[in-house]
């Protein structure tokens, strides 16, 4: 389906109900026949963004492949709270090894599926297969793996899951945490507070450098947008990866009732751009509807509450803001705008 | 058919034979004969529907192993030394999860200093880890032992390391009988797992365990351990039906039956000390030999039936745990307890030093006459070692302990190949 093609009647809110849409463009989670994946019962927080992102990412790449997927997850949230034996909330087969190598160890579940496939007379798996993980297990201790299996162009969707730090260790800096965010080991004490400023290590672009052949990232604030990914992906063979931005109540000290809200500032202010990128060219960038502040963004969240105390650091946030704002130049996240020239790829659209 | 071939070679042909469906490779000294022999294989079609997988470091040879073998794929890879080391986490869940992976190790020395040459540290540091661990005494055993492995591996559902010794097997040219294709899959079944990644039949593998139940998971690990004390023999029983020859087992003895000494050791050693026995022999010494080949699970009652007539063990090891002594001694100590014998541990070999009979020799005789220290570092050279320990007294900043051990010995380089 084309995403692009739905209208948005509901003004000042971006949900539209699906009994607005014909059947064939309803969502996943709103059919009968969906497959509950990571099924109800798990012990995820309240408001938890990773469970959201994983039931509809997981419910969408079943139906994509005719509920032929098998799941490998790094350590972390998602496989804890999902999987103290003998419980599981997986309905789809499912392996954990270890932290740092989910993406490894699906490169050897489609080494596998292909022998079979091959011993079996198809040209082509039948089974395919999911690796996720949160931004530690993918943007540090897993990236290793995960650029390896880049590089071979093998089979697996990769999934990251970004909360933005250590979640499951309580609360830790990880290479995706923001700069300035309180953390357990980025504390809101001395003279510059928080997470130090630096660049981050922005792993949709780093996979954009592998050329592979598909990249996105997505938000829990579309989840329309992030099946129509996830089906993309589950639709194309080689090296895939998906990057979705989960709001953490608790690492975040939001309000659980904010997540979507705080996944949408994080789209509209421009921090995170939703965008694809095939073969490591943009194709497509979901543009800002209505532009936020940073600030707006920043004062939901306990992590950033440093900011806006006795002495408030109204300088960090006007860089929080340049970040942004470079971030709507960069991937032309206004209007009609186009990428600007010398993103890479951009050029050529 | 007989073949004159490098060690890796052998190997490399034998895990052909074996069917394998996934094989990760990554290049580490002196393993790297073994896998780019199978990657040529699998690239001209002499190993068919097999996926060989170049990565990007051994963690991820075991990584993407543990993936194929819980998708219930045959998987094989190779690694040694450092790269045995760095795949340690991988290596433990692989055990955990009871996945019937088969590595070779081409026993290297482990680093620092680095150091290419032979000895078994490596594997060693993973005799914890849960795998089934069999020593190769040459390269036709090393050729054997891994056909047998697959099949061990996966009627317990448990990986196994074979361990041959690097370049003096490896890189060795030999004799082996190579088997044919016939009697392999007359000997090896195709793989049936006991649990497998399956849309058909989902489950969860590797989930969290408390306090409840892992110690129970963990005695279970231990219980299949002691289930190969038995499967081990029997495999190599059904081996010698088809292919005719002894390979595999536990232990190996020679000369045992009336040895008040006897020496035991691991990996091809073996044959320059039954060389050397021979050769005291001759001279009356009532002197045997016990190889082990099954070091993980440690063969405890096999070993203690056939010494415990013996007056004196002189364990000699090529490797050794830094601030106690013997690793091999220590087990060989736990088996023979409360026998009236003297235990003698003899660490040799290290990082490549070549074992010599003329040593042999002169230590044995000084075991013999019970002449020998508890702990002995064979050929070790004292002055050398007691002159940096004497700078290290008198000089704060002493530099790197190697490299003034190898000018002290009047050395510009390291004495390499």
């Amino acid at each position: 389906m084309g995403h692009q093609d739905i209208k948005f009647y509901q003004t000042g809110t971006f949900t539209v109900g699906n009994r607005l849409l014909p059947p064939e463009q309803r969502s996943v989670q709103a059919d009968m026949e969906r497959t509950n994946s990571l099924n109800s019962g798990h012990r995820a927080c309240q408001g938890c963004g990773e469970a959201l992102g994983a039931r509809y990412a997981i419910d969408a790449a079943m139906r994509a492949t005719g509920n032929r997927l098998v799941a490998v997850n790094a350590t972390g949230c998602l496989e804890v709270f999902s999987t103290p034996y003998p419980e599981t909330s997986w309905q789809i087969p499912w392996i954990h090894s270890l932290f740092g190598n989910a993406a490894a160890v699906a490169t050897g579940v489609a080494a596998a599926n292909k022998v079979k496939a091959r011993k079996a007379g198809l040209a082509l798996p039948e089974t395919r297969v999911i690796a996720q993980g949160g931004d530690g297990g993918t943007t540090d201790i897993g990236f290793g793996c995960l650029s390896g299996m880049f590089e071979r162009n093998d089979d697996v969707l990769y999934i990251c899951y970004d909360n933005q730090a250590y979640m499951n260790t309580g609360v830790q800096r990880s290479s995706a945490t923001p700069p300035a965010a309180r953390t357990a080991t980025t504390m809101p004490v001395g003279d510059e507070p928080g997470n130090e400023w630096g660049q981050g290590k922005n792993v949709p672009l780093i996979a954009m450098a592998h050329g592979i052949p598909y990249v996105a990232t997505a938000s829990v604030s579309d989840l329309r947008d992030l099946e129509y990914k996830v089906t993309k992906a589950m639709n194309m063979r080689g090296a895939r990866y998906i990057h979705i931005f989960v709001p953490c109540p608790l690492g975040w000290g939001s309000a659980s009732q904010d997540t979507i809200k705080l996944a949408r500032l994080a789209k509209e202010t421009g921090l995170f751009p939703v965008f694809e990128a095939e073969y490591g060219e943009v194709t497509n960038v979901s543009k800002i509807r209505q532009k936020q502040p940073v600030e707006a963004y920043l004062r939901l969240q306990r992590r950033f509450a440093h900011l806006f105390g006795k002495k408030p650091r109204l300088d960090v946030v006007a860089r929080f803001q340049e970040m942004a704002d470079q971030n709507i130049r960069k991937f032309g996240l206004l209007g009609s705008d186009r990428a600007a020239v010398g993103f890479p790829g951009s050029e050529h659209k | 058919m007989l073949k004159q071939c490098e060690g890796s070679h052998a190997v490399a042909e034998a895990v052909a034979l074996a069917r394998p469906e996934v094989i990760c490779a990554y290049p580490i000294s002196p393993q790297t004969h073994i896998v780019e022999g199978l990657g040529e294989m699998v690239k001209a079609g002499e190993i068919q529907d097999c996926e060989y997988i170049n990565v990007e470091s051994e963690f991820a040879a075991m990584s993407v192993a543990i993936g194929s073998s819980a998708t219930g794929a045959r998987t094989y890879t190779a690694t040694a030394s450092q790269g045995l080391l760095f795949m340690v986490e991988a290596v433990y869940n692989a055990s955990g999860l009871g996945l019937p992976i088969v590595m070779t190790v081409a026993n290297r020395a482990l680093g620092a200093p680095i150091n290419i040459w032979n000895d078994h540290s490596d594997s060693m540091s993973q005799r914890d880890c849960g795998w089934i661990q069999l020593f190769a005494e040459n390269n036709q055993e090393a050729a054997d032992l891994h056909i047998q492995a697959f099949k061990i591996a996966e009627e317990l559902s448990l990986p196994v390391m074979v361990c041959m010794d690097g370049f003096i097997l490896t890189h060795a040219y030999e004799r082996v009988d190579m088997p044919t294709q016939e009697q392999v899959d007359a000997f090896l079944p195709p793989y049936v797992p006991r649990q497998v990644l399956d849309p058909r039949d989902p489950v969860s593998i590797g989930a969290m365990v408390g306090p409840e139940a892992y110690t129970e998971v963990r005695y279970l690990a231990h219980a299949k351990q002691m289930q190969a004390l038995e499967l081990i023999p029997k495999v190599s029983r059904e081996f010698k039906e088809i292919f005719g020859r002894d390979s595999g087992g536990l232990v190996r003895p020679y000369l045992l039956e009336d040895a008040d000494t006897v020496v035991i050791a691991l990996g091809s050693v073996l044959g320059t000390i039954k060389d050397t026995i021979d050769e005291m022999r001759a001279d009356g010494i009532s002197i045997g030999v016990l190889g082990i080949n099954s070091f993980r699970p440690f063969p405890v009652s096999a070993i203690r039936r056939a010494l415990s007539h013996a007056k004196r063990i002189v364990v000699l090891e090529k490797s050794f745990a830094v601030g106690i002594g013997g690793i091999v001694a220590t087990d060989v100590r736990m088996a023979m307890d409360g026998l009236d014998q003297r235990i003698y541990t003899v660490v040799a070999g290290l990082g490549g030093r070549n074992i010599t009979r003329a040593s042999l020799h002169r230590v044995l005789r000084m075991a013999m006459h019970d002449q020998l220290e508890g702990l002995h570092f064979m050929d070790l050279e004292w002055n050398i070692v007691n002159r940096e320990l004497d700078r290290e007294r008198q000089t704060r900043r002493s530099g790197p302990i190697a490299e003034n051990i190898l000018r002290d010995l009047g050395q510009t380089k390291s004495n390499v190949g």
